[in-house]
């Protein structure tokens, strides 16, 4: 059937087709033909207060719900302010689609007023982009993006549409097939591949799982804990990978990496046998490459084949989706007579017990912000999704938060974005509505995206925001602590005079509660529970110079951690 | 480090902007290109490049078929194995020639069979083609008479025998890997 209709109907039309039911943007003069059809369509459209919350706000719901997350913007400035999260999407494999308005296509290239090229400046952070001049091109477009966005490796994808396809007249034909002769992603891995790592596994002597954001993306935690019931082997979680296996499970030695548990660091420099799955051996989890994991042979698999053998060469390479790849295994594993790893496990379970996770100065009388995230934790519960902001609050909550359930932990990994925490906080809540969402933030973070506090109590999405309020960009400061000589130079926010946090948070409409002791930290994350018709912030004053332990420093070899200040654990490797 | 020079044949949608896409992620990857030409093919929806890329190991090469493979407007990635592949690229070079050596440089011109295309009075263009060897060979020749102007062309490249591009083949870095 095909009606005649405008671009921006069939666009709207589009969007519904494929099943979008809530976007995020900022309408503008080149959009503006869209957002008229918008206002009658069943599309939830959340008005944010800036384009980088609605970019953030895609990726939150998108981690949230497991759909792709959609975020539109008008050109020129509308369009670059979503740049960050774009970025974002990318190092994350976060699928988002983001729809821009560009000027009229005959101005296309005379620098018009609010032009930007915003399909050149996305090239390097998109998976894929188009520019569309012509509304017979919309419907198209979108399908694509949708296809390519939500399958293979996640990614954003931006549709530019030019002013004149949208007011433009075009006929409505559905469906669409798919034809894009160059894009066919490997889902399904090669069975004498999955049947060989199976072997290697059952020969391996100090074999260690190394998982993340991939077994997220591919909803792979069922078939990662089969893997684990068939052969039960020590196991590391990336910081994108927390919660896709409990960390209360004894194999599971936690984060590695440069802020990791010294037994995870452990796990992956003494192994002789790595399974990677869903990684992609990045710097902050390698250190020093060329001294990572020195006696492991690697089995590496990802969806991504560019991403097989770029840092680390895989002795077994293994291309498809983590689910189908694990659910193999597992089969495999189970035809094999594996070995009980007994003394590797020991051996692991000994670095753990000798080196826990530093949790706070137990001399210092103030608030520890380890404790707190805890307590948040604790009082909140393994089901509440948690969203972080970047830097030192960031790491203790993947190590301090109750990390039990896949799915629900959100976090900018790859980028480091400061400012993701409150619009992915909304994201989160809006695509999971009734489930507690916790956004721990920095007062660093915060302040780089907290207006969407706004838009949160003006559309009924009653998020809670933490804010471990430091004084200081305080992973800055550690840095500068460790190796510039404590020259504190501009790390110092002075959030002890302004804002007012509290006072900020309830002029855009949020309950707010500060504290500044362990017990009224209790009191307010209880009451903040109580609270469900608005969104709560909740600020607690910890100190300035409390540090992020473990940590390798930069460009060093893992073996190098230290687990406090100046102190290094003994490996003891020789017994092994 | 010594490095690689490698001839990739690239089949990508004839759509605009590939151009620098393409040009763009080696930029940004770092990888190295030692010439690029790109131009329509036998069919009006496809383009096709010759990348010749300098690569110092194998694992580089593998990194740039696999991320160009990545990229949804690129159909096929295939090496140019060396001997297996004809190779050509051109040349246009304005060479000082006065009465007196004139007979010299044609008679170079004519041993390379290259082609004079246009005349002054004390200046030839002469077109030459041929692999990157013998092309440098001729530009070295006629090196002492003076190069007043010179403009190459990238490499283009076609492998031998019956196979196509479009043809299987156990050269291919197919987009059958491709994320």
């Amino acid at each position: 059937m095909s009606t005649a209709m405008t671009g921006a109907q069939a666009l709207v039309k589009a969007l519904e087709a494929v099943g979008v039911e809530v976007a995020f943007g900022i309408p503008g003069g080149c959009i503006l033909p869209l957002y008229d059809p918008l206002f009658d369509s069943p599309i939830r459209h959340i008005l944010v207060r800036h384009e980088q919350g609605a970019a953030h706000a895609a990726e939150g719901y998108a981690m949230a719900t497991g759909r792709v997350g959609v975020c539109m913007a008008t050109s020129g400035p509308g369009a670059t302010n979503l740049v960050t999260g774009l970025g974002d999407a990318y190092m994350d494999s976060v699928p988002i689609v983001a729809i821009t308005g560009q000027v009229n296509s005959w101005a296309i290239g005379t620098d018009a007023f609010q032009e930007a090229d915003i399909r050149g400046i996305t090239f390097p952070i998109t998976k894929h982009n188009f520019l569309i001049k012509s509304p017979d091109d919309i419907a198209r477009a979108i399908v694509e993006a949708f296809h390519i966005a939500s399958t293979g490796r996640p990614g954003p994808v931006l549709v530019d549409v030019a002013k004149d396809a949208l007011t433009g007249t075009t006929t409505w034909e559905w469906p669409l097939a798919i034809d894009l002769p160059g894009y066919k992603p490997t889902v399904t891995p090669h069975f004498r591949q999955v049947r060989e790592a199976a072997q290697m596994i059952a020969a391996a002597k100090k074999p260690v799982l190394y998982v993340g954001g991939g077994i997220v993306k591919a909803r792979a935690a069922e078939a990662l804990a089969t893997v684990m019931e068939t052969a039960p082997m020590p196991l590391v979680t990336t910081l994108m990978g927390r919660g896709v296996f409990p960390d209360s499970h004894p194999l599971n030695y936690g984060m590695p990496g440069m802020h990791g548990t010294v037994a995870a660091v452990g796990a992956l420099q003494k192994a002789d046998l790595i399974v990677a799955v869903g990684v992609r051996f990045d710097d902050r989890v390698t250190g020093h490459l060329a001294s990572f994991a020195p006696n492991a042979k690697v089995i590496h698999c990802d969806i991504d084949p560019a991403e097989i053998g770029k840092n680390r060469a895989a002795d077994l390479p293994i291309v498809g989706d983590a689910k189908l790849m694990l659910a193999d295994l597992a089969h495999h594993l189970g035809d094999l007579e594996l070995p009980g790893w007994g003394e590797w496990v020991a051996y692991l379970d000994s670095l753990q017990e000798r080196y826990p996770t530093w949790a706070g100065d137990p001399d210092d009388d103030m608030l520890q912000p380890q404790e707190v995230i805890r307590k948040i934790g604790e009082i909140a519960g393994p089901d509440t999704i948690f969203v972080t902001g970047v830097g030192q609050h960031q790491m203790w909550s993947a190590h301090f938060l109750p990390h039990e359930k896949p799915y629900q932990w959100l976090t900018s990994g790859g980028a480091g974005t400061m400012g993701y925490c409150v619009p992915a906080t909304m994201g989160a809540k809006v695509g999971a509505p009734d489930k507690v969402v916790w956004g721990i933030d920095g007062d660093g973070c915060f302040q780089m995206t907290n207006q969407e506090l706004t838009t949160c109590a003006l559309n009924g999405i009653p998020v809670k925001i933490a804010i471990i309020n430091n004084q200081v960009l305080g992973m800055v400061r550690q840095w500068q602590t460790l190796f510039y000589g404590a020259r504190y130079s501009n790390t110092e926010l002075h959030t002890d005079r302004y804002p007012d946090f509290v006072k900020l948070a309830e002029a855009m409409g949020c309950v707010a509660m500060r504290a500044t002791t362990l017990e009224e930290a209790e009191a307010v994350i209880a009451k903040a529970m109580t609270i469900n018709d608005r969104p709560v912030v909740v600020e607690f004053i910890v100190h300035k110079d409390a540090m992020v332990w473990p940590m390798v420093p930069a460009g060093t070899s893992n073996d190098d951690i230290k687990y406090a200040r100046d102190m290094a654990p003994q490996w003891e490797e020789e017994s092994l | 480090m010594t490095t690689t020079i490698t001839t990739l044949s690239v089949l990508v949608q004839n759509s605009p902007g590939v151009l620098a896409r393409i040009a763009g992620l080696f930029a940004r990857r770092g990888f190295n290109i030692e010439s690029l030409s790109v131009g329509p093919t036998e069919r009006e929806d496809q383009s096709r490049m010759t990348i010749v890329a300098l690569t110092p190991d194998e694992a580089t090469l593998e990194q740039i078929t696999k991320q160009l493979n990545k990229l949804v407007e690129v159909i096929k990635i295939i090496e140019m194995e060396k001997g297996k592949a004809v190779r050509r690229e051109l040349i246009l070079v304005k060479i000082h020639a006065e009465a007196d050596t004139r007979a010299q440089v044609l008679g170079l011109v004519d041993t390379f069979r290259g082609k004079v295309v246009d005349v002054a009075a004390d200046s030839l263009i002469v077109e030459v083609t041929g692999k990157y060897g013998k092309v440098h060979a001729f530009l070295d020749m006629i090196a002492p008479y003076g190069i007043k102007e010179l403009v190459q062309s990238g490499s283009v490249a076609l492998a031998r025998g019956s196979k196509t591009i479009t043809d299987k083949s156990k050269f291919d870095r197919t987009p059958r890997d491709k994320s």
